[in-house]
């Protein structure tokens, strides 16, 4: 291993600003994705500590109500729309598909860059709502208090419209790498379930951003010039909205989880030497939820007026959608089974998911029931649920996987007891938070509440205490990352002894990825059969 | 149009193996994001089909309103458009370049010929005050109509943004084959283009039925 | 802006749930529980397979793992972790599906109540006309069937300890029944985002005996003639639900404190006014006639909600506050 970093790499190829603000190669827009969703990361949870401070008592403590509102409503959608939505497959997905793939770029590179860009300006409209009257209309943006509200809402749902293309347009460039830029030998069956997850993901992305993006423009209209069809003063329906909205953003929810689980079978492979236990099963799971998942958006309706026989039809496929989810977690389990297992951060995070996901998990189960999601229908619990499964989920993935990439992104590594002591802190405080209102959720406590009654101050002050705890946790994490990239450890090229295709060039790599493009003869975690030299 | 210059030869990006595969995986993008455009009109025909579902009645009224006539034209030179399109891409598989750019231009024509039947129709609609919502003020119209031109002003005005794209698309395509950029062995941006033509004709082959003859 | 519960407490329970007070409540809280204690028991099983995989198989000096090839598959291992979890949660499916469907239809004999929800109140009407704003009064053991409308944006009516909650839409009737099965207190919420008042826009279900019930129905409206001006005033602040909106000691809410209010100069777009009878009396009647600077004009008209005599009683109780 040598002690200085390799000569040339995609860092310091060329130099400057201008460099990288025109660069086509996909690791630095990657890069470049990740800094963007890290500060949107930020931003997102200023607000979430605001919103949870005002709640720490049931009367006013720092903001008006209209003021809360806006805060809950630009939490969610920073965190959706800025955030998680990009926050793996942009990142980590293209830095790593095409190395995956053992290809040199993604298939159309400009396209790319166009979509960091099209990401910016559709972050600048977002920014521009939150200072010109933030909205104040929750995430969803439900009709007809979208259409009438007086706050900047137009501004916002631009915003998301535009962050929409920058989605289509990565999903539409993966479809197309994966198809079409695979090296020699790769096969679809020796895919890294990594990219198996972020070609599922993309063919979401592909079918349901679009009529997220219809929505929201029905909805712009429906502002600028009333066309009447959401609007029940004119002879439109509301519910309509509901149905629009929710048949891209449940998509939308394992658009933001299957690439979670593809980082999921990275991590348990690497750190258990070991192959993974139903690979076929794994990928095919990725593959049947990306299916399923357009077909069970009404279980967000249940109690809006929708038929009976549509809740009936819709829970049941809820039902179905989630064995595929349990499948995996039994697999991953299995994996580890005679394996070599280092408790390494990434692997910490990799146990993050595992428990606090099947927690995720299960409290589903019960919202997808018809009779008992009425009672737990927009309170805490929901809220909670949701926290489990996206942030217990997905960001832990998302963490998982900086930190397993890291030194492959940078070529450094970093501490790895401060990276022990901040997932201590991240799990007590999530916990904190979130399964307080489990609670509170049962007890009747309903979302998006300003003020409250007394008798649930006891648990809402606890829940606001887990978020100090959380915010101690990503502020030491900040600081030792930053600190590998100014002082860390080189790493490496293999620090992990991981057969994955993309530990066998350089770290970090070339600008071309692969000196000679690679020719694959063993699959992604062939550790039986291949021994590391 | 120097046309006697010869062509120039297309550089493979470097991340392709040759030319066919970079054409390759460039039709596969431009299906792709068809499907997307697809989905994305889909969820307005929806919500054509809950309104339709809902007041019935207004689509009998409105039919009487549109002109059928000016609706049929317009079909009529989005179809020739479309063929002049095919053409334009032939012609550069055969490497006649001035005949590429005349059946460009040609499809350009048709294309402004068609926003400017739509511009005619709009300003009747406009004048008689069949506006979406807020600004209906037409007269003795039942109480929904609104709701049709709401829809129909959306819909149709989308599909005349695309048309707009499409005229950008192609006076772009008309400069780089005046530098000449299109040949036998390069001539993807043509098909893309043709492809996104194809579809914009597609879909008002949709709406002029849905919107025009249905009553 | 404390919010003084007059209902029962939704946290004092034995289990999960608040207290039940309902007939669907048992059905409910038996498919929570039956989740709930499946669930537990299966993650407890999947934490200790877990922990113990990486005990038994971490990377340790002395220890290196089965040599051979990997096991990848295993086809009884696979079916017996997706067709047993399929087959509970089909069962879970049906539980809550024919559970749900008891919700669903209210029976013939029901009793109608219409429910209006309005930014940020609820409105009840009994079909012999009474009226009353934020508290419904309703027999125990008798179905109660409650037809819902809103009249501006989405709401949803939510009881919990009746385990029952319905989306309120404009332009649309909704419908929501129910049968209590023990007098008391309990709490309505509104659970679907409307805006600024949202988290204020509560109400009460008081549950009493079919006799109290129908003494309560015979004199609603009446049992008012008592009382002394200024006190009628202030019971009609809390069942009218102008707390919501304005407080009574100064603090700023959606609407103007009622503290110091009588005689003060307001202020709004196009003039100002001494806040004197007349001015408070237009103000309930047409509120956003004079809507003052600062404020949004949100209130919703109460002509016809209030007497002349109920308006009289407002104002004298608005004069005490100095």
């Amino acid at each position: 291993m040598s002690e200085s970093l390799p000569g040339t790499n995609y860092i310091n190829a060329v130099s400057g600003i201008k460099s990288w603000l025109t660069t086509l190669d996909h690791k630095r827009i990657g890069i470049m994705y990740l800094l963007f969703i890290a500060i949107s990361f930020g931003l997102g949870g200023f607000f979430a500590l605001a919103l949870r401070l005002e709640l720490l008592n049931p009367g006013q403590l720092i903001v008006s109500a209209k003021q809360y509102n806006q805060l809950f409503t630009l939490h969610g959608a920073v965190m959706v729309f800025l955030f998680i939505v990009p926050s793996i497959p942009a990142s980590l997905g293209n830095f790593l598909l095409p190395i995956q793939l053992g290809a040199k770029d993604v298939a159309f590179p400009r396209l790319n860059l166009a979509s960091l860009y099209l990401y910016v300006f559709g972050a600048a409209f977002c920014v521009y709502s939150m200072v010109s009257g933030a909205a104040d209309t929750g995430w969803t943006f439900y009709t007809p208090y979208s259409s009438t509200t007086d706050t900047s809402v137009i501004s916002m749902t631009l915003g998301a419209f535009i962050l929409g293309f920058s989605s289509i347009f990565t999903g539409i460039n993966f479809i197309v790498t994966v198809h079409k830029m695979r090296a020699p030998g790769m096969s679809w069956f020796k895919l890294p379930l990594f990219t198996w997850s972020l070609y599922a993901t993309a063919i979401i992305q592909v079918l349901a951003t679009p009529v997220l993006g219809i929505t929201l423009l029905l909805l712009i209209v429906e502002r600028l010039v009333g066309i009447g069809i959401f609007d029940p003063a004119l002879g439109g329906d509301p519910v309509l909205f509901q149905h629009f909205f929710w048949f891209y953003s449940h998509p939308a929810v394992y658009i933001m989880i299957l690439p979670a689980m593809g980082v999921m079978s990275e991590l348990v492979t690497t750190f258990s030497k070991k192959n993974i236990f139903g690979y076929k099963m794994v990928a095919f799971s990725s593959i049947a939820i990306a299916i399923i998942s357009f077909l069970v958006w009404g279980h967000h309706l249940y109690v809006s007026g929708q038929s009976d026989y549509a809740d009936m039809i819709f829970s049941f496929l809820t039902y179905l959608v989630a064995i595929p989810s349990a499948v995996k977690v039994f697999n991953w389990i299995a994996t580890l089974y005679n394996g070599e297992i280092e408790l390494k951060a990434p692997f910490l995070y990799f146990i993050a998911f595992l428990f606090l996901f099947t927690i995720g998990g299960f409290t589903g189960i019960m919202l997808a029931s018809l009779s008992l999601d009425v009672h737990l229908h927009d309170t805490y619990f929901v809220v909670a649920h949701f926290h489990y499964v996206m942030m217990g989920g997905t960001v832990m993935a998302f963490l998982g996987g900086i930190h397993y990439w890291w030194p492959k992104m940078f070529g450094k590594m970093y501490s790895e007891k401060a990276a022990i002591v901040a997932w201590f802190f991240i799990m007590a405080g999530f916990n904190m938070v979130f399964f307080t209102q489990f609670i509170l959720g049962t007890k009747g406590m309903p979302r998006r509440y300003y003020s409250y009654l007394d008798q649930f101050q006891p648990l809402h002050a606890f829940s606001t205490v887990g978020t100090w705890v959380l915010t101690v946790g990503f502020l030491i994490m900040a600081f030792y990352l930053v600190e590998s990239l100014l002082n860390g450890e080189p790493a490496g090229d293999n620090p992990w002894g991981s057969l994955g295709l993309e530990w066998t060039t350089q770290s970090p790599p070339i600008t071309e990825n692969f000196a000679d493009t690679p020719h694959i003869i063993h699959g992604p975690y062939d550790y039986d059969k291949v021994k590391l030299s | 149009m120097k046309i006697t210059e010869p062509h120039k030869e297309h550089i493979v990006a470097h991340h392709f193996a040759n030319s066919k595969h970079e054409f390759d995986s460039a039709r596969l993008g431009m299906w792709i994001f068809l499907v997307t455009e697809v989905l994305f009109f889909g969820a307005l025909f929806v919500a054509y089909a809950f309104l339709r579902w809902s007041y019935p009645e207004i689509f009998v009224e409105a039919h009487h309103i549109l002109s059928w006539k000016m609706g049929a034209l317009n079909t009529a030179i989005l179809i020739f458009s479309s063929f002049t399109m095919v053409m334009a891409i032939r012609s550069a598989q055969l490497n006649q370049r001035l005949k590429t750019s005349l059946y460009l231009i040609t499809t350009m024509i048709c294309a402004f010929g068609f926003l400017v039947v739509k511009f005619f129709e709009y300003s009747a609609k406009i004048h008689h005050g069949y506006l979406p919502a807020k600004y209906f003020v037409a007269h003795g119209a039942s109480e929904y109509l609104h709701l049709f031109f709401g829809l129909y002003f959306t819909m149709t005005g989308l599909h005349g943004i695309h048309v707009l794209v499409g005229i950008g698309l192609i006076i772009w395509l008309l400069l780089r084959n005046r530098k000449g950029h299109f040949y036998s062995n390069y001539y993807t941006p043509l098909e893309m283009v043709g492809l996104y033509w194809h579809f914009v004709d597609l879909v008002w082959i949709f709406l002029f039925p849905l919107f025009y003859l249905v009553g | 802006m404390q919010n003084k519960t007059i209902t029962e407490s939704l946290i004092a329970s034995n289990g999960w749930m608040p207290k039940a007070a309902s007939t669907f409540a048992p059905n409910i809280d038996g498919l929570f529980n039956f989740i709930l204690y499946g669930s537990i028991l299966l993650f407890v099983g999947i934490l200790i397979v877990t922990a113990l995989f990486i005990i038994k198989y971490r990377k340790r000096p002395g220890y290196s793992p089965p040599s051979g090839p990997h096991i990848t598959h295993n086809t009884f291992l696979e079916l017996a972790w997706t067709v047993p979890p399929l087959i509970l949660t089909i069962f879970i499916f049906y539980w809550g599906f024919t559970g749900f469907l008891d919700m669903a239809v209210a029976p013939k004999n029901s009793l109608d109540i219409s429910v209006t929800g309005k930014k940020w109140m609820w409105q009840f009407e009994y079909k012999n006309g009474t009226k009353t704003l934020g508290e419904i009064v309703v027999p125990v053991n008798t179905p109660v069937s409650l037809i819902m409308s809103s009249e501006d944006v989405i709401h949803s009516f939510y009881v919990p300890n009746f385990r029952i909650k319905r989306d309120v839409i404009p332009n649309r009737y909704t419908k929501q029944w129910f049968e209590a099965t023990r007098t008391g207190t309990f709490q309505i919420f509104c659970t679907e985002y409307c805006g600024d008042g949202h988290s204020q826009m509560l109400g009460v279900i008081r549950v009493v005996s079919a006799d109290d019930y129908e003494k309560w129905l015979a004199n609603a409206g009446s049992a008012d003639d008592g009382l002394p001006p200024e006190k009628l005033g202030e019971k009609l602040y809390t069942s009218k639900g102008c707390v919501a909106c304005h407080s009574v000691d100064g603090t700023n809410k959606i609407g103007p404190t009622w503290k110091g209010l009588f005689g003060k100069t307001r202020a709004y777009a196009g003039g100002s006014t001494v806040a004197d009878e007349n001015y408070i009396k237009e103000s309930i009647e047409n509120p956003t006639a004079k809507v003052v600077t600062g404020y949004q004009p949100v209130m919703p008209s109460f002509k016809g909600l209030l007497n002349d005599k109920e308006i009289a009683g407002v104002i004298a109780y608005i004069k005490t506050l100095k």
